[in-house]
């Protein structure tokens, strides 16, 4: 099957997010880049659904030209072509962005001469978690989906899809070609190899131009919400604390 | 904030190896208010030692760095968190063959044991190597992994167990207060502790903790890129942290180690990525820790296929982990520890890697407590830095030249390329265009020999021998030896402005100066005297002249290497009344040194002033006039032969080398650089090197300089130094000449005294009953003598003229034999040529 997974760079910080001065953006001075966990996921997953049965991986991006180190590090794991959707200005919104993915994947398809098995995108993307641009897609392109997917098995014609409620499990049964959102858990992906490195550096990037629609939402500025608080009261030492501890726990209704 | 501290003694500021190794052994020396900070959490503040390779190859080149290394090594094992398991270091290539042998030579110097081994004898170490890509290896068997986390919550606790100690992790520093250039307190986001020390242990966070209190640390925090690969079943089965020797691929610029089921690959291969100390993330910003920052893939990606070349069973093991680790580089990549010369109890003990930090806060324990260091710190010597030498530029300048020098092959007499001519003497343009080629000096841009000086090899060819091996010949020139000769034939010039000049003045002076040197400077205005200075422990400081000027005025001269180490120490101890004062005047001053035959006849033409012999005796110096140029002439020599150094202002230089110049054309002048000066005139007369033979670890009657009496004022060292004299030297300053040059490859060989080991005939190490290896400090040619001339240490059993024994160089032997015992010279040995 000719899979497609699209992936988004997105900065990797630590507890303490920093915003640069003119509040626009997350200060990435010092920190790597990465995709979300679920998109490391759906990588992981059209890897392993193409090595049981054939077929190739493709791995998209809309992104600024550094967002090939995303590709790479896909490609490192077992991803066979790249393709990037290099942008200029940072203002994508989700609409813009399915927009351009959706064009950009037409022609890949027309110049192949068949579409995509499956699109795959990660459930949301991890920094500004629209949720949007995988169903955006689908639906330009008028192809069945399905978000929130935790397993995938796939059979003549289609893929059965599941994916877990509060009341259970829901499983939806997908016509080719479709498209999936996945959610984290579906696998454990891989570290990449030494050699699955070198594969990567060695692949070619291949760079299609994005056209951006007008209209759609764009980015006034970035508040950091106020820390939520924390408080800690030291109920006492030793066994003089157990009558203050009981209250407390009376008081929460534990006991 | 209730239970923290409002006083302490010394407030130690880091919590990685090195503070935690600083609190240890300061408690260990009496030290009882102790307090130690740190802004991250225990037992893993965050800093470089958390995320270190902590793997030690004990073998260096340099001597301090070998002798703290393996005094931390062996600290490592007494507190039981070190695994020995060995190591190799392979060659991809011929030059790093032969620099293995410079290793195996460095081991025999440190009474290491270590080999060279086949690719076959790898593979047998290593199983899992390909030896096709390999020339052969040098094995380690000493070479040691330890915990350094371990190590440094046992040695937190050491001291605590003393009563010595409160820890506050958690705790950020936010100002260190000074009171008339004192430490005086330190500022932390929990309250204020006033203290009478302060030691700086914050990695690559130092400089700003020093920028604080007015001082500067001049380091900057690298990125060092490593890997984590696996899991590997073969690694996994030896149930074992590490289970075998660790390989560095020298020429690649990697290392692997192992670690448990997976191997770390580590890399100084690529480009040098600074960061600045203001800018490293907090904690709570940084995804991994604030040193742990994001491994810029891109950077070590040359470094896998290398990697694999080496270790075929890699290329399909997960990259689990990376890093881009910072660590600290400073600008001549040793470490920066000591008092900073610009604030009284303010210590830096920074730029240390993990293999080198158990010794180096022994070392500054005992420098804080006793004075100075049993390991002779002056390489590691904070205070070795010219101004200029601690700002940013020249920092990063230096640090990314050498960064990719980390497992380079470094030539003893290489020279920077960067920041050059930083430091230029007003003769610069002139000695340039007589085709000066310079080694630096102190930052200075010094004449090591004259291309112009070519045709000398005319004249003097035949004496000179040649040098057939390259990397003997690197960076020196036979010029250098018929200098020497023209010089001893005729006449030279040496332009020596490199020295650092001082002026000491004021009614104390006297009694200062008396106290700071060894030898009687109570002369008449008019006598210079040469005197060491010591430590309290009787070792070398300094050796330097000193000039009586007035009454009420010294000026001192030393070597540009040493001005900026030897200022700092005549600071520390002027008096607090201000009885003396001290100013630097270097650069007001030029030095052009003439000697040789000639000398007095060159003079003679272009001054009206008497200096002839009892006119100017030796020793002393008067204010004279050549050719209507102010100068003061100092009768004294370096090289041994008659002539004088001659100061003027600095801008009065130009015209007096022209007029000096001009004068002796007649007598053959040539221009002179320190290739002889330093060494090869230097070693005929025996003359001794500040940080070759001297240093704190010898005392004046062990290098030959204790004069016949002492004086009756007290000075730095004297109760040591008389104790030296009661008891008689342990080993003796000796010159030895090389026997027989042609190595066993048939081969002419000129060792360049790198701390090549003295050997005995059987080939034995020597070592003196206090525990000192006799090694090679000083190595040169000695033209006018026709041999090649060597200095060292030598028990008194061995050190007896004609005595036979062996040197090792480049891990081969070379018979030599011992022509002198003190500091009587070879050439001219009653010193008639200069004194008379």
């Amino acid at each position: 099957m000719r899979i497609l997974v699209c992936v988004k760079r997105v900065p990797a910080p630590g507890a303490k997010i920093v915003l640069t001065s003119d509040g626009q953006d997350i200060d990435t001075t010092l920190l790597g880049f990465t995709v979300s966990p679920h998109e490391e996921c759906a990588v992981e997953e059209a890897v392993q659904i193409v090595e049981r049965e054939g077929g190739s991986v493709t791995v998209m991006t809309l992104g600024p030209p550094e967002a090939e180190e995303q590709l790479r590090s896909a490609v490192a794991v077992g991803a066979t072509t790249a393709v990037l959707l290099p942008t200029g200005i940072p203002d994508w919104d989700p609409v813009a962005t399915a927009g351009a993915l959706t064009t950009a994947i037409k022609n890949l398809e027309q110049d192949e001469g068949e579409p995509f098995g499956l699109i795959m995108f990660g459930n949301e993307s991890a920094d500004s978690g629209g949720y949007q641009v995988g169903i955006r897609v689908a639906r330009a392109l008028g192809r069945p989906v399905v978000s929130g997917v935790k397993g995938i098995d796939t059979h003549e014609g289609g893929v059965t899809a599941r994916r877990e409620t509060p009341a259970g499990s829901e499983v939806y049964r997908l016509p080719l070609p479709a498209v999936v959102a996945v959610k984290e858990g579906i696998n454990l992906p891989r570290y990449p190899t030494l050699r699955g490195r070198m594969t990567a550096r060695r692949t070619p990037v291949s760079r299609i131009e994005p056209v951006q629609d007008p209209g759609g939402q764009s980015k006034v500025a970035l508040i950091t919400p106020p820390a939520a608080g924390t408080r800690v009261d030291i109920l006492g030492e030793g066994p003089e604390a157990a009558p203050a501890i009981v209250d407390l726990l009376e008081e929460l209704g534990l006991v | 904030m209730s239970g923290f501290p409002s006083r302490a003694q010394v407030v130690v500021i880091g919590a990685g190896i090195v503070g935690n190794s600083v609190v240890k052994h300061l408690a260990g020396h009496g030290w009882n208010s102790i307090v130690q900070l740190d802004k991250g959490p225990l037992p893993n503040p965050g800093g470089s030692t958390g995320h270190a390779s902590n793997f030690i190859f004990p073998v260096d080149h340099n001597k301090e760095m070998a002798h703290l290394t393996l005094d931390s090594q062996q600290q490592y094992e007494e507190m039981q968190v070190s695994v020995t398991s060995g190591g190799i270091e392979v060659a991809r290539t011929a030059e790093r063959m032969h620099e293995l042998n410079r290793r195996m030579t460095s081991a025999k110097s440190w009474g290491m044991e270590s080999w060279l081994v086949s690719p076959a004898e790898v593979k047998e170490l290593v199983p899992f190597i390909d030896e096709s890509v390999i020339l052969g290896g040098w094995y380690s068997p000493s070479v040691s992994v330890v915990d350094s986390l371990r190590a440094g919550t046992l040695m937190r606790e050491y001291a605590q167990d003393r009563g010595a100690l409160t820890v506050h992790p958690l705790t950020e520093v936010l100002d260190i207060r000074t009171e008339h250039g004192r430490v005086s307190a330190v500022v932390t986001g929990k309250g204020t502790i006033e203290c009478e020390y302060v030691v700086i242990a914050c990695g690559v966070w130092s400089p700003r903790l020093a920028r604080m209190a007015g001082a500067s640390i001049p380091l900057t925090p690298a990125v060092h890129q490593m890997i984590d690969v696996g899991p590997l079943d073969v690694l996994a089965a030896t149930n074992n942290e590490i289970g075998y020797p660790i390989v560095r691929d020298m020429d690649t610029f990697c290392y692997e180690r192992q670690t448990s089921g997976s191997m770390e690959v580590g890399s100084y291969a690529h480009r040098p990525i600074f960061h600045h100390p203001d800018t490293i993330p907090s904690i709570e910003e940084a995804r991994l820790s604030p040193t742990e920052l994001p491994l810029t893939m891109e950077d070590f990606d040359p470094q896998l296929e290398q990697a694999m070349e080496l270790m075929p069973f890699l290329g399909d093991a997960e990259i689990k982990y990376g890093i881009n680790g910072l660590l600290s580089l400073t600008p001549d990549a040793m470490p920066l520890v000591g008092e900073t010369p610009e604030v009284k109890n303010l210590w830096s003990c920074a730029a240390i890697w993990i293999k080198e930090g158990p010794g180096t806060g022994r070392a500054l324990a005992e420098w804080m407590t006793q004075g100075y260091p049993e390991i002779d710190p002056h390489a590691s010597d904070i205070a070795r830095f010219y101004p200029y030498m601690k700002t940013e530029r020249h920092v990063l300048a230096r640090c990314a030249e050498h960064f990719n020098k980390t497992y380079g092959i470094v030539h003893p007499r290489e020279q920077w390329d960067t920041r050059r001519e930083s430091r230029v003497s007003s003769l610069h343009p002139i000695t340039s265009k007589l085709g000066a080629v310079y080694f630096e000096a102190g930052g200075w841009e010094r004449p090591h020999w004259y291309e112009s000086n070519a045709p000398l090899l005319e004249e003097y060819g035949d004496r000179i021998p040649e040098r057939p091996h390259e990397w003997d010949s690197r960076w020196w020139s036979p010029i250098q030896n018929a200098e020497h000769l023209a010089l001893r034939d005729r006449v030279g010039m040496v332009d020596l402005t490199a020295f650092a000049i001082f002026d000491i003045k004021g009614p104390g002076t006297l009694e200062y100066m008396q106290y700071m040197t060894v030898n009687q400077v109570d002369y008449p205005p008019g006598r210079g005297v040469y005197t060491p200075l010591l430590t309290e422990e009787g070792g070398f400081r300094a050796d330097l002249t000193v000039l009586r000027m007035a009454e009420d005025h010294f000026r001192v001269i030393t070597g540009g290497f040493d001005g900026a180490r030897d200022a700092y120490w005549f600071r520390k101890w002027l008096p607090d009344d201000g009885s003396v004062t001290f100013t630097d005047i270097t650069s007001s001053l030029s030095t052009i040194g003439v000697w040789g035959p000639q000398a007095r006849n060159l003079v003679e033409k272009i001054t009206s002033d008497d200096i002839s012999h009892p006119g100017l005796p030796y020793g002393t110096f008067k204010h004279a006039v050549i050719d209507s140029i102010p100068v003061t002439m100092f009768r004294i020599s370096y090289v041994g032969d008659l002539g004088w150094e001659i100061y003027t202002n600095m801008e009065h230089a130009p015209a007096l080398w022209k007029a000096l110049w001009e004068a002796g054309q007649e007598f053959g002048v040539v221009p002179v650089g320190a290739g002889v000066y330093g060494t090869t005139a230097r070693l005929e007369k025996g003359y001794r090197l500040m940080g070759a033979e001297l240093e704190s670890e010898y005392n004046p009657v062990e290098a030959g300089l204790a004069r016949p009496k002492v004086k009756s004022a007290d000075f730095i060292g004297k109760e040591a130094y008389l104790e030296a004299r009661a008891e008689g030297p342990s080993a003796v300053c000796s010159t030895l000449t090389i026997e027989n040059h042609v190595s066993d490859s048939g081969i002419a060989r000129f060792p360049m005294g790198g701390n090549e080991p003295i050997l005995t005939v059987t080939g034995e190490r020597i070592v003196d009953s206090k525990g000192r290896v006799s090694r090679v400090t000083s190595a040169g040619a000695g033209p006018s003598l026709d041999s090649y001339l060597l200095l060292g240490y030598l028990p008194i059993d061995l050190a007896q003229e004609g005595q036979d024994l062996q040197i090792m160089y480049q891990n081969e032997l070379f018979p030599v034999r011992v022509a002198r015992v003190g500091s009587r010279p070879l050439f001219d040995p009653d010193d008639l040529r200069m004194k008379s």
